[in-house]
């Protein structure tokens, strides 16, 4: 072995370590900044607990809503997401996967096109849209734990998110549905079952990778999401806060923000999700179903 | 909602009982279906994209803002003209946000979203597998960090010494003089922040793709002499061409649109416009009182030209990428 092929394997760490400190020295700022009273790049000033007060005592006072209820705010609002994201979307690629109507080239090309559309540009009418949910009764306002599906309610924003997250759910179902031998079904409908059935029974356990690679992806863009409920809850301690407000809410609120409180709460919202994807990497990994061509 | 009475699905070769009567029905259904199958999604896209986006449109021939909500008549045509388009490109700024946004989605594309993720998916699926998997797993973490915190980090990494992680790094190497990163440069680490977030995506789907090549093409490669060069070259990359493809497809659509981390990390600054990219601007002039009004229908133009921008790219996009073939007939349907 020459100098130069031993070099080769070496030359990639590298070249794989040193983006990835970036990230790491990140991270380790964060941990050591929500332990500290003060820091000088990684070196600690002095340690305190003081930043994790919010843990057991509202920081903005008795009549907001303490973390904890912020906490079930955004848990429910993302199973909710993930919920409709995975069961929308495989319905819809099942459809597009294996069956031949019209319009179907159309929509697909629509849900790709979907994607080209800022958020931005439908972020005010959508709030008129909202505001018109709200008026229908029930649906609206006045469910328990969602609050409802119009504004400024945890529904209203997982519904938004939901259409949002589709275009992408859909494209991604649709490579796992295309992987899937067309036989099984096939005996299946000469058995006499419905599409219906087919779909529920047949394909969807065979596609299980596919479902829980989008599920874990959702629930993380669900579990961060800022923009969308920032703009579609009024008030950032409202009844229908999420953690990624309440973190604002320490760096606009006060006069000066503490970046070590912030970090504390940053990293409360952090930890979860990074235990879930700690032991759900493998199936996120899997998000790309397949086969040697389209797909996704 | 379909699953009874289905039992005579399309053109089933159905028991001989079966009456012409039943076979029209579930003809019918079997036309149907497919429609059942998307009613769901079509709802959803119908009340927050098709609706919105009829309104947006009018919206941007209006001059609706706060000062009119309430008062102007936006839906009558009689209120509607081209003067914000004409707004739009008389803008003194506007070379400038039209040149920021290219600049931002080429260079991070071509840097990260599709050349940084290709290096780590090609470098991560060849060495010790553990390794790959816990390369892979650290470059997913900026994606699932909540985007305040993730640019608090990088506020830090980029801050002023003695405070600034990355100057303290500089220091000891006796580079730069300790100043505020983000301030000198605000495009590297514009385009750093986006990158990082955005290799993931391209990062996932290479790697599973390089993984999905039989084993034996790369070995026959390396029986032939080829480089590692040449393999990557001439089979991995011909290999992996649709994933390729989509990526670049879908990342620049992602980026054009996307504003996010800029306006938490620089807010278009620091100096006037220095980093504001299209979308950006949109959303200063629509949902920000930057100039003690927001201007929701100047704001609603710039969107729709992004979204006019954002469909020729996608149409260009289809016809290069043979899109044909990504959406043909699935050719089973019936039995």
């Amino acid at each position: 072995m020459t100098l130069r092929q031993k070099l080769r394997p070496a030359l990639a760490y590298l070249a794989l370590i040193v983006p990835s400190a970036l990230i790491l020295l990140g991270f380790l700022w964060l941990f050591i900044t929500s332990f500290s009273t003060r820091t000088e790049g990684l070196r600690s000033l002095g340690w305190t607990w003081r930043n994790w007060s919010f843990l057991w005592e509202s920081p903005f006072g008795p009549h907001y809503p303490s973390i904890w209820w912020v906490t079930l705010n955004t848990l429910v609002m993302s199973l909710i997401m993930t919920l409709i994201v995975v069961a929308v979307s495989s319905m819809t690629a099942y459809a597009l996967s294996r069956m031949k109507f019209a319009g179907r080239k159309s929509f697909l090309s629509l849900t790709l096109i979907l994607h080209a559309f800022p958020s931005v540009t439908l972020l005010i009418p959508i709030y008129f849209v909202l505001l018109w949910v709200s008026k229908i009764p029930v649906i609206g306002r006045g469910v328990p734990l969602l609050g409802g599906l119009g504004y400024n309610t945890i529904g209203g924003v997982a519904l938004v998110m939901v259409a949002f997250q589709l275009p992408f759910g859909i494209w991604v179902m649709k490579g796992f549905f295309d992987n899937i031998s067309w036989d099984m079904e096939r005996s299946a409908l000469i058995d006499g079952a419905s599409r219906f059935k087919v779909w529920w029974q047949i394909m969807m356990p065979n596609i299980k990778p596919g479902i829980a690679a989008l599920s874990i992806f959702s629930f993380i863009t669900a579990w961060n999401a800022y923009l969308i409920p920032l703009t579609f809850t009024a008030g950032r301690a409202g009844k229908s806060a999420v953690l990624s407000l309440y973190l604002q809410n320490f760096i606009s609120e006060s006069v000066m923000t503490e970046w070590n409180a912030v970090a504390a709460v940053g990293l409360f919202q952090l930890i979860p999700v990074v235990i879930f994807f700690l032991f759900t990497q493998q199936a996120l990994l899997n998000i790309y179903g397949g086969g040697k061509k389209g797909g996704v | 909602m379909k699953k009874k009475g289905q039992t005579g699905e399309g053109e089933l070769p159905l028991p001989i009982s079966s009456k012409a009567k039943n076979r029209t029905f579930s003809r019918l259904q079997g036309r149907l279906a497919p429609y059942a199958f998307l009613a769901p999604a079509l709802i959803v896209v119908t009340l927050f994209f098709f609706i919105p986006l009829v309104m947006v449109f009018i919206l941007s021939f209006t001059n609706l803002d706060m000062t009119n909500f309430g008062i102007l008549e936006w839906w009558r045509p009689a209120n509607w003209s081209l003067d914000n388009y004409v707004k739009i490109f008389t803008n003194r700024f506007f070379p400038k946000i039209l040149g920021n946004t290219l600049i931002y989605v080429a260079l991070t594309l071509a840097f990260f979203n599709v050349g940084m993720a290709l290096v780590i998916a090609l470098i991560t699926t060849h060495i010790n597998r553990q390794a790959g998997f816990a390369f892979r797993a650290l470059w997913l973490l900026p994606r699932i960090t909540p985007v305040v915190v993730y640019i608090m980090m990088w506020k830090a990494l980029s801050g002023p010494a003695p405070m600034g992680i990355i100057n303290n790094f500089l220091g000891v190497l006796g580079i730069g003089r300790g100043e505020y990163l983000l301030n000198t440069h605000p495009w590297v680490f514009v385009i750093l922040v986006n990158g990082f977030i955005g290799a993931s995506f391209g990062m996932i789907l290479f790697s599973s793709a390089i993984e999905a090549i039989p084993k034996d093409y790369t070995t026959a490669s390396k029986v032939d002499g080829a480089t590692t060069w040449q393999t990557i070259r001439y089979v991995i990359l011909p290999m992996i061409k649709w994933p390729l493809l989509f990526v670049t497809t879908y990342q620049t659509l992602s980026l054009l649109t996307s504003f996010e981390q800029i306006m938490l990390l620089t807010d278009g600054g620091p100096r006037l416009y220095q980093t504001e990219v299209w979308a950006l601007t949109a959303y200063h002039r629509a949902l920000t009182s930057y100039f003690g009004n927001t201007q929701w229908g100047y704001g609603s133009a710039w969107a729709v030209a992004l979204v006019v921008i954002g469909i020729i790219m996608a149409i260009i996009y289809l016809r290069v990428f043979k899109f044909g073939e990504l959406v043909e007939e699935p050719k089973i349907d019936r039995l």
